[in-house]
């Protein structure tokens, strides 16, 4: 196992913020669990709590971000994206204000807290706001890179990430563009597209499948707006059948966003893995996973039925 | 502190009639927006764009440019024909107010409307976006000052208090908010729909720096912002009693003038009697 997004971020801000004096740091009373006291400790005078009022730490991040500041505002998905959506449309997205929205403790790896900090709600409510980028990155290295573009990028971003450990995944020397994915492993018979905590899940089902005869193409989708519609696709096309796996509701995630693109280009059989329409519970990361049908064997059953449908 | 001169005054109260009559004007072409709320504010606007403000029309960007945000985002007119009446458009503009392919749209826009340093509209958020601007004058070391203006009735919006802890506890001392405390709301008296009061011990409570004044009087309101940029503790909120609908006998103290737009017959009447014509 790698280390959590979470800790990827913290460690990549305090990086890119040292150099880019413009980089100013918001949360909201959970510095240590978003880890955005990494990059308090060298940059102190760039750092703000807002204590705990979201509403405020978005409508801040604006006003801080008009004034030519690039803030990165931080707290759990669920207070980020569900407690200031407002604020989020209309005075980020609206005046599409520079402001960087990293939400961590996305989805129920949550554990133990339970289903109100578990939000399985973030990808669908911030990919419908016009002028939002929306970013899931699944590993430390993929989420280095997103931190490095984001700085960089002049707009609205949210980045989706997570509490607990995940896979390493991705190759090194990576670089994150948006609008593209990566093809981790290349099969004739069915695509996997995942995202976040599901990219190692997915290449743990592929090769399972493999064993079993069934040869599939893995594709991590990090950029979910815009979306590699290109890569959508040319999977439709050349293996016929897509299971999507994502740790958030099967309803406007990962899984919708890509349906969007293979109903209006290339209709293919699909497969949605991912928490279907409930809420989350108390229990250790990967309990919930295997509860929630978020495991290897979750996605390989998928596939297998999405072969059939062919 | 600097006394207000003669001149200034005249100058003040002269855009203060110019702007109240260009409100009516723009509500009445454009048969709808918040005539009531906006002709409550035009005092403070016209003082702090003809007098206070360091803003160059010309240059509505620069960096080191004083900044205004207009919390109570609905009083746009007000806002519009201060902008007009200072040059950052056309007044001609000004009859197009809310129609479409044209940059004043119903709520204040900063990505349309060259002057307007945050878009709102949504009450509450103004207040956290100023403070926002003020924390980044702060960082800079910066010598911009930032003034917003609440409704009475916004701050029954839970943010305008997280963004008053804020200002309080960062001490942002070039932050000053006006509250507009006409009294009166869509539904009625503030008192009755869900009483914010008492206003100034509220913001007293968070640690600001609290002048009550009559908001239509030009020498109180100066006397109000010199004290504000003279004391370095904290943010200043001046609470200004207003009446809403001010300057036109009709509208005055009338809730049911907050959004309600007047016909041609009555456009061209309110705009006589605020001339003096």
């Amino acid at each position: 196992m790698g280390k959590a997004t979470r800790e990827a971020y913290g460690n990549a801000l305090a990086r890119i913020g040292k150099e880019n004096t413009n980089i100013v740091v918001l949360d909201a009373d959970l510095s240590k669990s978003t880890k955005t006291d990494t990059f308090k400790k060298d940059n102190s005078n760039r750092f703000f709590n807002v204590g705990i009022a979201e509403q405020n730490l978005i409508s801040v991040g604006a006003g801080l971000a008009a004034a030519g500041k690039i803030p990165f505002v931080s707290s759990f998905a669920m207070f980020a994206t569900g407690r200031a959506f407002e604020q989020i449309r209309n005075a980020v997205c609206y005046p599409k204000l520079n402001v960087k929205i990293c939400a961590t403790h996305a989805g129920i790896t949550v554990g133990e807290d339970g289903a109100t900090h578990q939000s399985l709600e973030d990808i669908a409510c911030m990919r419908v706001l016009s002028n939002m980028t929306v970013i899931v990155p699944a590993d430390e290295r993929e989420t280095e890179a997103v931190i490095e573009w984001a700085a960089q990028y002049e707009g609205p971003v949210y980045v989706r990430l997570g509490r607990a450990s995940v896979d390493d995944v991705m190759p090194e020397g990576y670089t994150f563009t948006p609008g593209t994915s990566t093809i981790l492993q290349e099969g004739p018979d069915a695509t996997i597209i995942a995202c976040g905590a599901l990219v190692g899940p997915a290449l743990e089902a592929a090769k399972e499948l493999n064993n079993n005869g069934i040869a599939c193409t893995v594709v991590n989708m990090a950029s979910i707006k815009p979306i590699d519609a290109e890569a959508i696709v040319k999977a439709a096309t050349t293996t016929g059948a897509i299971v999507t796996a994502e740790e958030h509701n099967v309803l406007g995630g990962l899984g919708s966003a890509v349906a969007e693109v293979v109903a209006a280009n290339h209709p293919v059989p699909m497969e949605f893995v991912g928490v279907k329409d409930t809420f989350g519970e108390s229990g250790t990361p990967n309990e919930l996973m295997a509860k929630y049908g978020l495991t290897a064997a979750h996605i390989v059953e998928a596939v297998k039925r999405v072969v059939t449908r062919k | 502190m600097t006394t207000l001169t003669q001149e200034q005054l005249q100058l003040v109260e002269e855009k203060a009639k110019a702007i109240r009559a260009s409100i009516i004007r723009s509500v009445t072409a454009a048969k709808s927006g918040h005539p009531g709320g906006s002709l409550s504010i035009a005092d403070i606007m016209a003082l702090l764009y003809f007098l206070e403000m360091k803003v160059d029309p010309k240059n509505p960007k620069d960096p080191n440019r004083d900044r205004f945000v207009l919390s109570k985002g609905h009083a746009a007119p007000a806002l519009y024909a201060t902008l007009a009446e200072k040059g950052y458009f056309p007044k001609e503009e000004l009859l197009n107010l809310r129609k479409i392919d044209h940059i004043l749209q119903g709520h204040p826009d900063m990505k349309y409307t060259p002057g307007v340093d945050m878009s709102t509209g949504s009450l509450g958020q103004g207040i956290s976006a100023a403070a926002g601007m003020a924390l980044a004058g702060k960082i800079d070391n910066a010598g911009y000052r930032v003034y917003a203006v609440l409704g009475d009735g916004e701050l029954e919006e839970g943010q305008v208090w997280e963004a008053a802890m804020f200002a309080g506890h960062y001490k942002l001392n070039n932050l000053t908010a006006f509250v507009d405390f006409n009294g009166l709301q869509i539904d009625g008296d503030i008192r009755e729909v869900l009483s914010p009061l008492p206003i100034p011990e509220k913001f007293k409570a968070f640690n600001w720096n609290v002048i009550e004044v009559d908001g239509h009087n030009i020498t109180e309101l100066h006397n109000a912002i010199e004290s504000a940029k003279a004391f370095t503790e904290g943010p200043t909120c001046i609470v200004m009693h207003t009446v809403k609908g001010k300057g036109v006998k009709e509208m005055e103290g009338q809730a049911g003038w907050h959004g309600k737009a007047p016909s041609a017959e009555q456009g061209e009447a309110f705009v006589n009697e605020i001339m003096g014509v």
